[in-house]
């Protein structure tokens, strides 16, 4: 049976002295009846397809609608800048994520994770801990393990689709797979995951989905920065020894009452919030005369 | 859902849903026919009409009638290569009734002029549900190998592909059927565990009562 609470994960892994990873890998091959090679080797195609996602943005290349490209460019060329507050690492994070933003939103190939909409967040610090020499090919893949066994518990006990529970479903989500990877990298505890994990998801609860002209473009891409950012503090936290006061579980649990409950005008539905302001309907009102 | 559900699937943009969702119907459109289509009209509703286009929905259906899959970088240039293969395509707008938000009617015609209609929807994160094929209510996602028999609403003609089935040690996961009126036209749509095997397929082609039959491989 596939996991539904983070509690169950931490428990097996104490119980038989296991990663976390290792956790969700018997996981999946019990329940895909797959061998361990099969499952190693499919996250590795997941890995590789985001490197050369990565690798294959155009800074030159603008979506159909025109509304977004070259930011990642924009934010590339600032790296190492005197002026950064974040430092290089995390501007060469944020540059990833619009860079993955941006190649999706112009129809190139990207690995959804645990949408489309929100591909930018897990390869944004995935491939800049492997790029900077903070990570070899196999940690990476156990901490893909890990962000995806969340991902699991998420969709399981509430929503991974904007339409259904906002955006906080989308970049919420990936926010909280990507902080459980990054702690997983560094060789924290299942305990450390789960709260890193928690943390992130908190931070976005109630992020409505609000898609200029319903195109996964305005704030989508910026907001896959925020996503990796907000993973990155969050991993930071509980590396630190910071720990979540609400348990995992009961974050996801919160992020489903606040979905279900939120109106459909902030579902993906492109009605409200900043979907809904004079600055949008001005561009809509250009996009139909395009 | 398995954990390759949520991390992926490797897919072209910007959308699971209007995007890979949309290639898929296209695809399942194409092995229906089984045949090299030359012409496709699709009927978009809802939300595929209303934002298909900038999530390229209409390229990525297209795409999926010319047998290109969601991770395929050629999808954005669908149209070109239609018109290269002289695939004939048009596109309209309708607002169907008791449709998914994401549904669209594909009106297909193959190189030896057998024609097909379906429609579909995708219902999220790039899975997608067939709703009808040729006016006929039916239920299935493409997942599963799916045979869909039309025949004359006689008896039998379940007894019939059920005993060959079983001759064949295949196993069926679901079974639906269905019928415009008592002793008119029928339909049953069967997902199986595994393949069925060509010759079994063309054996039921030629049983009297039988009037057409559909394959679904997932090979």
């Amino acid at each position: 049976m596939s996991y539904n609470s983070i509690d169950k994960i931490i428990k097996k892994c104490d119980k038989q002295s296991i990663s976390f990873a290792e956790a969700v890998i018997l996981d999946d091959m019990y329940e895909r009846k797959v061998s361990r090679d099969d499952t190693i080797t499919q996250m590795g195609v997941m890995w590789d397809a985001m490197v050369n996602a990565n690798a294959t943005y155009n800074r030159k290349q603008f979506s159909k609608s025109g509304l977004v490209g070259s930011l990642g460019g924009i934010m590339e060329d600032y790296i190492g800048s005197d002026k950064s507050y974040c430092g290089p690492f995390v501007n060469d994070v944020m540059a990833r994520a619009l860079k993955m933003g941006e190649s999706n939103a112009c129809m190139k190939r990207i690995v959804a994770a645990p949408t489309a909409g929100a591909c930018g967040v897990l390869p944004a610090v995935l491939t800049a801990c492997y790029d900077h020499g903070q990570a070899d090919r196999e940690q990476i893949i156990d901490a893909l393990f890990v962000a995806a066994g969340i991902g699991q518990i998420i969709a399981a006990r509430a929503f991974i689709a904007g339409a259904s529970g906002g955006c906080q479903a989308e970049i919420g989500a990936a926010s909280a797979m990507a902080a459980g990877a990054l702690v997983s990298l560094r060789g924290g505890t299942p305990t450390q995951i789960a709260s890193a994990a928690a943390i992130a998801l908190k931070n976005l609860l109630g992020l409505v989905c609000d898609p200029v002209g319903g195109l996964v473009e305005i704030p989508c891409v910026k907001r896959n920065v925020i996503g990796s950012v907000n993973a990155l503090s969050a991993a930071d936290m509980s590396l630190a020894g910071i720990i979540s006061m609400i348990p995992f579980d009961q974050v996801v649990d919160a992020m489903r009452e606040v979905g279900e409950n939120m109106d459909v005008r902030f579902r993906e539905t492109g009605l409200g919030g900043l979907a809904a302001t004079p600055t949008a309907a001005e561009i809509c009102k250009n996009l139909k005369t395009k | 859902m398995n954990i390759y559900d949520i991390l992926g699937p490797i897919m072209v943009g910007p959308s699971s849903s209007h995007t890979a969702g949309a290639v898929r119907i296209g695809l399942i459109a194409l092995k229906l026919l089984g045949e090299r289509p030359v012409k496709v009209n699709i009927i978009l509703h809802g939300s595929f009409s209303a934002t298909g286009a900038g999530h390229g929905t209409d390229k990525a259906l297209i795409a999926g009638v010319l047998g290109m899959h969601p991770d395929d970088i050629r999808i954005p240039d669908s149209f070109n290569i239609a018109r290269e293969k002289k695939l004939e395509f048009s596109f309209e707008s309708k607002n169907l009734k008791d449709a998914h938000p994401n549904t669209a009617i594909l009106q297909v015609k193959g190189e030896s002029g057998r024609e097909l209609e379906i429609q579909a929807s995708s219902v999220g994160g790039g899975r997608i549900m067939v709703n009808k094929i040729d006016g006929i209510d039916v239920n299935f996602s493409g997942e599963s190998p799916t045979l869909i028999v039309h025949n004359i609403d006689q008896p039998g003609h379940v007894a019939e592909v059920t005993s060959m089935l079983s001759h064949k040690s295949v196993n069926i996961a679901t079974m639906q059927l269905f019928r415009d009126h008592r002793g008119g036209y029928a339909v049953m749509v069967i997902e199986t565990d595994s393949e069925i095997p060509e010759e079994s397929i063309e054996w039921l082609r030629h049983l009297e009562g039988v009037i057409k039959v559909t394959y679904l491989s997932v090979e």
